[in-house]
Parts: C-alpha cells; structure tokens; sequence
C-alpha cells in the first residue's frame, strides 16, 4: 500500500539554498570559475566526460562546479543533461591510428616506430606534495623539441602483420545501442565496451586489478598506450565526403594478453581494448582488462573470477545507476519499515509464546522453536 | 579545396578567429537560417582494438546550422560544441564558396591561411610531444 505523504518543500528549499552558500564558500575568496576548472581540473573534468557518456568540457566543468567537486553527482548531472538534447548525427568511428599525439608509450617493445613519448604525466613524480603550488608562481611553458614527432603506427599492427595476435576486422556491423535499447543479456562486445567506457573507474580499477591477483587472470602487456586528439566525422546530406566537425582527446589503451588457440588457429595473442574520452589512462587500463576478462567464454576459458562474469560487471558499473539506487534508501520508506516492524512484532510473540510453551512442558532441547520461528517468517512472508 | 575539405577546416578553427579572418575577407551578405542554429548530440563510435568493429563510445555535443543567400544558395555548418553564432557563420561561409565569385578567394584567402595556423599550432604541440621522448642509452658495465 503506498500513501501519499506531502510536506517539507520549505526545508528543502532552504537546504538547497545553504547547499548554494556552502558550495560558494567564504565570500572573501575568489568565485571558482568554470573556465578555471575546464583548465586547471582537466583530469576530473575528463572523468565526468567519460562516465557521464557525454563528451562537452564547458558543461563537465559546470557540473563539477555546481557538485561542489562530487564526481559522482556531477556524472549524473551531465548524464541528465544529455537526456534533453536531441541526436542529430552518428560519427564515423575514430581513427584513432591518426591521432595527434600528446603521449603514446609501449611496455611491450622498447625501441618503437615514432618512440616512447611520455607526454603530460604523474608517472615517475615521487608523489611528494609540491609546496610551491601553495605559493603563486610563474610556471614555465614545456620544452619543445627541435623537430615535431615522428609518425606513431599501432605498434600492435606488427604483431598484426606476424599473425602473431588476433587481427582485429571490421566486418561492417551495426553496433548496438543501450541508448535507444536496454542491455539484454548475455550481449555482444560492442554492447560491453559501450557499457565499460561509461563505467565507473574505481570500479573497473577494482576489477582489472581482481584479474591481476588471480581472480580471472589473463597475463595483460600493456602493448600501447595512447593519448592526443582525435578528429571526428560524420556523413551529412549538402557534403559528398564524411564531414569533420572538430576534434576531441581521447585515451586509447591496447593490452596484449596471454594466448588462444584451436586446431584449426595456430596460438595466438588475445587482446583487451580501452577506449574512452578525455586524458582517462588508468580508466581505459582498467576498461581494456575488464574486457578481456568478460572474453573468457568466447575464448574458451573457466568463468572462475568476478570480473568474468559479464551480467554481473555490466550490471553494476554505471554509477548513476548504482548511486541512485542507493540513495534511494534515504528517501522515506515509513510504510515499508512499519509493516516490517509489525512483522517483527509477530515473530517475537510467537518466539515468547513457544518459549514458555517449551519451559512449562520442561525437558529435553530440541530445535523445534527454530523450525516453527521459520515457519512463522514463511507464514508471514506469503 | 572540396566543401568538406574547407568544413574542416572552418570547424577546427575557433570561433574567434574564424570571425575575425572572415571579416577581413569583406563579403557581406545577407542570409535567413533555414534550419537551425540548433544544438543536439552525436554518437561517437570507436572500433574494437582500434581496426575491428565499430561501437558506441559515447555522445558528443554538436551544433548545426543551414541558411540560404538572397539567391537560394545553400549553406551549411556542424560543428562540435554548442556554439550556435560558429555554426551559423560557417554555414554563412559554405554557402558564399558555393559561388564562383567568392570560391576562390574563400580557399586562398582564408580556408588555407587558416590551416596553416592549425598545422603551426599542431607542430608546436608535437614539438612539446617530442621534447617527452625517450632516448635510451646503453651502460656499459666492466671493460
């Protein structure tokens, strides 16, 4: 039975407008402006792109603002925000083989075509908080080399030409949309990946991390890592060719796993994809273990670890699904938990009364009151 | 230069200095906007292991315009974002190309000008790049 309950609209007017007090702080410092974190936040920036499923820096930027720094919430915002706006087009898919690199490393071969380029990074800092941030001060521009870089290929393309890893071919399939269409399970790879890129990443790093512990193990090489700008097409009426609309950065990482083989294919690399917007590294590591993970029944491996278990790792790695979820038990449940007491209520009486049923007709201990205390939970719960 | 090939270009540009290169060009005219300025999304696809099979990434914001000259010519805009005045002046700019008079010296004037900053910008970008690249060196050890 559900009842209407109103009321509270003047205290959650006045709790939101102490949330807008809050959220802009002491009034003697600065306003944070939006502009600022799209600058200076990129990396949290770039996670609510990714998570939120919606690739606009200005409207990131805003969300993280108006969340008060809240990943999770400003995820959601945004992924409201794309609820209102209409699709107009479909991209051809990027090439990210022609991406602009900022940064393109290789654990798997030293000496690569173009080279190991580090790029913007936290690698190899000594995680030492840095006091000078605390002080303002001149920052200097990066260095830059005399020549620009080097044409960067796939560096797995060689393994490719080897027959020495599984080719990755484009067979012209449509991919499926959980936009337009619920996930229906078990679904194919290219349902996965669009569910993994818009996962949430402490919960895919939890996961790609399981498979490193054993939990589903699949020996990744991280085969190449990239990150730069990507140009995005799509096919419009007025144009002949696909039309550039701009560019965006992305993070693509390529994994190179343990090896699969039958009679009729001779061993074989397998491969984990991650791909996501934004400067995301770690994300798309995670995603690209995760995905070879949910592989193991195609390539004929034991489903022995959670981050195999694609109904179960898909289900539950977008954020706004699960936070709302659980934020859902703040909502009032006065009906719901009244009825559970009363049900409690019962089963005690019931508990009492054999009780002293079994005392007054005294010896031997059997475990009749708890057989008949389940029978009283069944009875209730019918 | 194709009508894509100028898009591109047009689209990779920002806002402000597409504007202020199109004004020095001088080509005034007047245009209604047949559909549009609007602002929606587009579905970015990737492609498994980057050759294999496309799939949904995720969405992107995307404006677009369509507008008609005094003549009927047609002119169009898409352009990543939501700035509806960029969408708008590059369809301005699409459809004014479509015309012998002005196609010219849209390509020469300010489509390849343009795209010299954009390559200059995409050097010193991957200058920053190559000044982060790794140059091994052996140790020798003993002798």
């Amino acid at each position: 039975m559900y009842v209407a309950v109103k009321g509270g609209e003047k205290a959650i007017a006045n709790a939101h407008r102490w949330m807008a007090d809050r959220r802009r702080g002491n009034r003697q410092q600065e306003e944070l402006g939006t502009a600022q974190v799209e600058e200076q936040l990129g990396l949290a920036v770039d996670r609510v792109m990714a998570e939120a499923s919606l690739y606009d820096p200005e409207l990131a930027a805003l969300a993280f603002k108006q969340a008060s720094g809240d990943l999770v919430e400003a995820v959601f915002l945004l992924r409201a925000y794309r609820t209102t706006l209409p699709r107009l087009a479909e991209t051809l898919p990027v090439e990210t083989s022609a991406m602009h690199i900022e940064r393109r490393i290789s654990a798997t071969f030293k000496d690569v075509p173009g080279g190991q380029v580090l790029g913007p990074t936290y690698d190899y800092t000594h995680r030492l908080l840095d006091f000078m941030l605390l002080a303002e001060g001149e920052v200097p521009e990066p260095a830059r080399a005399e020549e620009a870089l080097e044409a960067c290929p796939q560096i797995l393309d060689s393994l490719d030409a080897e027959g020495l890893i599984e080719q990755e071919v484009d067979d012209g399939a449509m991919p499926y949309d959980i936009t337009r269409d619920p996930p229906d399970f078990p679904v194919d790879r290219a349902t996965r990946l669009q569910m993994l890129a818009r996962g949430d990443e402490g919960y895919l790093l939890a996961l790609g991390y399981s498979t490193q512990r054993g939990y589903g193990r699949n020996h990744p090489f991280a085969g190449e890592i990239r990150q730069g700008s990507v140009e995005v097409e799509i096919e419009v009426e007025g144009f002949d060719e696909p039309l550039c609309i701009g560019e965006i950065m992305m993070t693509e990482c390529q994994m190179i796993n343990q090896f699969a083989g039958s009679r009729t294919t001779a061993p074989q690399f397998t491969r984990g994809y991650g791909l996501a917007f934004g400067r995301n590294e770690r994300k798309t590591m995670a995603m690209a273990l995760v995905d070879r993970a949910l592989r193991a029944e195609e390539l004929g491996e034991p489903i022995q670890g959670p981050a195999q278990q694609a109904e179960f790792v898909l289900a539950h790695a977008d954020s706004v699904e699960a936070s709302g979820f659980v934020s859902h038990l703040k909502l009032p449940h006065y009906v719901d938990f009244q009825s559970e007491l009363e049900l409690l209520r019962r089963l005690r009486r019931g508990y009492v009364q054999q009780h002293e049923e079994a005392e007054a007709s005294s010896s031997e201990a059997s475990p009749a009151g708890q057989e008949s205390l389940r029978t009283a939970v069944e009875e209730a719960a019918q | 230069m194709t009508p894509a090939q100028r898009h591109r270009i047009f689209a990779l540009t920002p806002f402000d200095r597409l504007a202020a290169h199109w004004q020095t060009l001088g080509i005034r005219v007047s245009h209604r906007c047949v559909r549009g300025p609007e602002t929606g999304m587009t579905m970015v696809r990737g492609r498994m292991g980057g050759s294999g099979n496309a799939f949904n990434l995720g969405e992107m914001t995307l404006t677009r315009a369509s507008v008609a000259l005094e003549d009927g010519t047609l002119g169009h805009g898409w352009v990543a974002g939501r700035d509806k005045a960029h969408a708008e002046m590059i369809a301005v700019i699409d459809a004014c190309a479509r015309h012998d008079n002005w196609g010219r010296r849209i390509d020469t004037e300010l489509a390849e000008p343009l795209a010299d900053v954009l390559q200059h910008e995409r050097e010193e970008r991957s200058k920053a790049a190559a000044a982060t690249r790794v140059d091994f060196f052996t140790m020798v050890r003993g002798e």
